[in-house]
Formats: C-alpha cells, sequence, structure tokens
C-alpha cells in the first residue's frame, strides 16, 4: 500500500519541526541552567577580588581583566590587517589566479584548528621572536586567528554598497581611495561593526590558541605589561573545572556565567547594530 | 543658460597619496598568504625533527607512550576520526532538516527566533561546552546509557555534533537559498506537494551546497579541541570495536592541547606534537580546499560569505 503523499508530508514536515526544536531547546536549557546556577556566585567579590585559597575563594578578577587585554590585543591586531584585505578584495583586485589565491588561503586560515594555532603562537612569537609567553604573542596568535572572519564579513558589508555609490564618486572625480574613505566605508561601517564584534567575540572564548602562547595557571597579581603572562576567563574556566579538586561547584558555574555573558553581550551588541542599521539604511 | 563643466586637473601628490594607499591596501590583502605559509613553515620547522629522530615504524605503531618513546599516532589519528564520524553522523541530518526549516517551511518569526539562536550557539566557547558536558551530558551518558564512565567518545560525540551545527546549518541554508524560485515554481504547478519539491527537487538541486556544508563540518568537528579534551577521557588507546563509543577516547587536538604545556622545549616529544599538528593542519587544509573548489564553482569569484 502506498502512503498518501499528503500523509508523507505531515510526517516529514513534524520531523523538521522537531529538529529544529532539537537544535533551539538545548541552548535555552543550558544557558537557563548557567544562569541558574552560576548567579549565586556572582557579587561585587566575584568580579572584583583576586582568588583566594587555590583559586577555591574570591574572586576572578585577574582572569576577566586578562581576558579584556587578550580581546583588545586581538583588536588592534585583526581590525587593521582584517578590513586593508577586505577593502583590497572588494574594491582593487580582479577577479584573477592571484585574487583567487588569497580567498584560498583566507578560507584555509578560517579552517585551521585553534590548537594549530597555538603551535604557531608558540613556534614563531614565543620562541623565534622570544616574545616569552606573552599578552603581545597571545593578541598576535588571536589575531591572526581572527582574521578571517573580519575579512569575509568586511567584505560582504562593502560589496552590499551600491555600485552607483562608486560610480557617483569617480563622476565627481573623485579617486578610488577617496571613494573608500569618504562614501564606501562609511557607508559599509554598521556591516563591518558587526563582523568585527563577532569576530573578537569568538576570540574572548577561545582557550585552545592561548595555552601555549599566554595563559597562566594561576597568577597572584595583574598583568603589568605587554611582556607579562595572564590568566584569562576561557582558560580559568577550564582549570577549575578538570584541574583543581574540591572546586566549589557555585564558583564554577559563576565563572561559565560571566564568561557567557562577556560573550553573548557582544552578541547582542552585533545584533543591535545590524537591526538597527538595517532598518534606517536607503538603499 | 550655459551650462559649463568645470573638468578637475588631479594634483600630482594624490596619485602619489593614491599609489601608496593602494600597495599598502595590496600588502593587507596578501598577507593571507602570507600568515598560511608562515603557519605551515613554523610546523614543518618545529616538527621535522622528529621525523628525523622517530622511525615511521614508531610513528605509525599503535601505542602511544610518549614517557617511554613510544609514539605510535595511530590511536590518535582513530580517535580524532571516530568522534568526527560519529559528530557528524548526528550533526548532518538534524543540521539539513533544520535548514529546511528555516528556509522552506518556517514562518517569518519563527526564523527571527532560530536565526540569531544558530548565531549564539556558533558564539559559545567551547570550554563553556566541555563545562556543561562534564556537569550534565557525562552524567547522562553514565546513568542512562550504561557506559562505565560518564567521559566517553559518545559524550565528545554528542557535544562535537552540537557544535558543528552552525556551520552546517548556515551552509546549507545558503545552499537551499541559492536554488531558483522557478525549480518550486515548476514544481507546483506539476502538482507536487511541499515536500515533494522540497526532496525531489530543491535538496537535489542543492547537492553541491550540502556537501560543502558536510566537509566544513567535519573540518569544524576533527579541530575542536577543549571539549573533547574535557569530555572524551583521554584515554590514547585504539578504539576498536563496537563499543568504541562507550569508552574513553584521545583525539590529535586533545593530545596536543594536554601535553605541551608540559614536554621540555626542543625534546622529541614536543617536536612530535609538531608532527601531530602539521598532520592537523594538511587534513584541514585539504578538506577546504575542496570545499573551496566547490564554492569557487558554484559563485564566480565569492565565498567569503561562508566563512563567517
Amino acid at each position: 500500500m502506498r502512503i498518501p503523499r499528503n500523509t508523507t508530508q505531515k510526517i516529514a514536515f513534524s520531523l523538521i519541526v522537531a529538529a529544529g526544536i532539537g537544535v533551539v531547546v538545548p541552548l535555552v536549557l543550558v544557558i537557563g541552567y548557567i544562569v541558574a546556577q552560576g548567579i549565586g556566585a556572582l557579587g561585587w567579590e566575584f568580579i572584583f577580588a583576586m582568588p583566594r585559597n587555590g583559586m577555591r575563594e574570591g574572586g576572578i578578577l585577574p582572569a576577566l581583566i586578562g581576558t579584556v587585554w587578550l580581546t583588545i590585543g586581538t583588536a588592534v591586531t585583526s581590525i587593521p590587517l582584517g578590513v586593508g584585505a577586505a577593502v583590497y578584495l572588494a574594491e582593487y583586485a580582479a577577479d584573477n589566479w592571484f585574487t583567487r589565491t588569497i580567498r584560498l588561503a583566507i578560507i584555509n586560515l578560517a579552517g585551521v584548528p585553534s590548537v594549530v594555532y597555538g603551535l604557531f603562537g608558540l613556534g614563531l612569537f614565543v620562541i623565534f621572536l622570544r616574545f616569552g609567553m606573552s599578552i603581545l604573542a597571545g593578541s598576535l596568535t588571536l589575531g591572526i586567528m581572527t582574521l578571517p572572519v573580519i575579512i569575509s564579513t568586511t567584505e560582504q558589508a562593502l560589496t552590499a554598497v551600491p555600485q552607483s555609490f562608486r560610480v557617483v564618486n569617480a563622476s565627481l572625480g573623485g579617486t578610488t581611495w577617496q571613494g573608500i574613505r569618504k562614501v564606501i566605508l562609511p557607508q559599509a561601517l554598521p556591516g563591518i561593526m558587526t563582523g568585527i564584534i563577532l569576530g573578537l567575540e569568538r576570540a574572548a572564548g577561545e582557550t585552545a590558541p592561548i595555552l601555549f602562547t599566554v595563559a597562566a595557571f594561576f597568577l597572584p597579581h595583574l598583568p603589568r605589561s605587554a611582556f607579562d603572562q595572564t590568566m584569562a576567563l576561557p582558560y580559568h574556566l577550564f582549570v577549575i573545572s578538570t584541574q583543581v579538586p574540591g572546586m566549589p561547584i557555585k564558583i564554577q558555574y559563576g565563572t561559565a556565567l560571566v564568561l557567557m555573558v562577556f560573550v553573548l553581550t557582544m552578541n547582542l551588541l552585533a545584533t543591535l547594530i545590524r537591526r538597527h542599521y538595517r532598518r534606517r539604511r536607503q538603499w | 543658460m550655459e551650462l559649463r563643466i568645470e573638468i578637475p586637473t588631479i594634483p600630482k601628490e594624490i596619485d602619489w597619496r593614491e599609489f601608496l594607499v593602494e600597495q599598502l591596501i595590496r600588502l593587507m590583502g596578501v598577507s593571507a598568504i602570507a600568515f598560511v605559509l608562515l603557519i605551515l613553515l613554523f610546523l614543518i620547522k618545529e616538527g621535522t625533527p622528529a621525523l628525523v629522530e622517530v622511525p615511521l615504524s614508531n610513528l605509525l605503531g599503535q601505542r602511544w607512550y610518549p614517557t617511554f618513546g613510544i609514539y605510535g599516532l595511530l590511536p590518535l589519528i582513530l580517535g580524532s576520526l571516530l568522534v568526527t564520524v560519529g559528530a557528524i553522523a548526528i550533526s548532518l541530518p538534524l543540521g539539513l532538516a533544520t535548514a529546511v526549516f528555516i528556509g522552506e517551511v518556517a514562518p517569518d518569526w519563527v526564523r527571527e527566533v532560530l536565526k540569531p539562536a544558530i548565531e549564539i550557539i556558533a558564539g559559545i566557547p567551547s570550554v563553556v561546552v566541555g563545562f556543561i558536558g562534564i556537569q550534565l551530558v557525562s552524567p547522562f551518558v553514565r546513568d542512562f546509557l550504561g557506559a562505565p564512565t560518564g567521559l566517553t567518545a559518545l559524550t565528545g560525540v554528542l557535544l562535537l555534533a552540537y557544535m558543528a551545527l552552525p556551520t552546517i546549518i548556515s551552509i546549507a541554508e545558503d545552499a537551499l537559498d541559492a536554488v531558483p524560485q522557478s525549480y518550486r515554481n515548476a514544481a507546483y504547478a506539476l502538482g507536487a506537494t511541499q515536500w515533494q519539491t522540497i526532496w525531489r527537487v530543491v535538496l537535489p538541486a542543492a547537492r553541491s551546497g550540502v556537501i560543502t556544508a558536510v566537509m566544513l563540518g567535519v573540518g569544524r568537528a576533527i579541530g575542536e579541541t577543549m571539549t573533547v579534551m574535557m569530555v572524551a577521557g583521554n584515554a590514547a588507546r585504539m578504539p576498536l570495536g563496537l563499543d568504541a563509543f562507550f569508552r574513553p577516547v584521545r583525539t590529535m587536538t586533545a593530545t596536543i592541547a594536554a601535553e605541551m604545556g608540559e614536554v621540555a622545549r626542543g625534546s622529541t616529544h614536543y617536536h612530535v606534537l609538531f608532527v601531530v599538528g602539521l598532520a592537523l593542519f594538511l587534513v584541514t587544509f585539504l578538506i577546504n580546499l575542496l570545499a573551496a573548489v566547490a564554492i569557487f564553482r558554484r559563485e564566480r569569484g565569492g565565498g567569503g560569505r561562508f566563512l563567517a
């Protein structure tokens, strides 16, 4: 007997809807659970105090500050280079084998496992350039890892600016660079910022690239210069959830919650910027 | 009325600035190639001593006991393979169905909820996923599925599958989106139901994009480090037999992350870990090369949007 096709459709659509629900529900449950378990640990002391008693008491200040520094360092490294590369691809490059090689390189950079970036940072920055394990080495490693995200989102934002803007610029006697600086970049700015924030969000949450380039198990002080090691929030969560016996569960969930808030705030910011400007855009 | 058009004379100095800026920007574009080569160079530089010091028969062995100078990479390679294949087996059907849901079936408001949600999944730090794995998934695997310990290959597979979802969903969705509306209209005109259209017309037409999604999903899963290191148990044994999913397993990535911090710089063990990194680099390079070729073939010059 053949199953009536409407029945087949009903069954198939139920499965599809179930898949959609199955993807989202764990996310909601997990975030809810982390909030519920971790909220009790939060407080001024947790955020603004040094860890005490083998990190089993006190706060997470040095890890939080370290992650802020690393995020800033990543931004400084990856934004100029990433936006520049995207401008080249979108505004200057011809469609030839050379450009394709660059695109291939970018796709490949995006696919390199994060731990391999860690090895690369160790080999080049820590050892070869003698930066040692430092915020500098970690930021450069994370910055190169973040490049492909920034390049691809920036290029998208640039190519979304209508061609007529470039034509008008040229017809008014503007040079290519004048057009980019005064017309194209300002128009594409919201899209570029969204991409930058999403890239930095990922860098801020990464652990593997900083394992051998900057992250410290425990430091009783805050970093003093770019050549210091530092604790970092993701690595700290790894340490207290797997390496320290007798770690109070509340502190673990509290740390996970702070890291999630850090990352999700950036995510939310990116979404808001995108929404806001999409509504206001006139082209 | 007389119309006068002034043709501007471009001063020489602006020409110079144009030239310099263009060269600088070109240099930034080229830097992407430079970084790939630098990564390869340093992996080779730090890895080759191992290939000299350790005989190939040792490297291809079935046991990984670095403290005794036994560097068999096979259990690590198979470990990575096991969790990757397992993860994709779950996340491909789930991700494809979700992409169809978002692209073809769901009403607008559901789409508006699902898309940011999937972006959030992509943004969850892997160490948080690992932490949740230890706290919630591993007890589940131990108590309900009867594994002797909660830290097994299966635990890693479940979490990796979830982490590969955003990649698979977004690329599959792009592929569905690229199927011309006229295909669907033609199917409806022939009296096909919506599901018949999706199953027989849209999905086959989006085939190459789906293959790209699988490849990049594989790349994502094989390179994931912290999550598998935290939840998969890290026993470097050959993962053979049907119950391999219910035993601890060690991947290539986890081995590097767990051991690099403790080895002496310049030791054989140190160089072997770079060989593992080099192998990972080459595998992901190959996967991305194939994916890129598929993307280039489909849309001329583009492909950038698949990365974000």
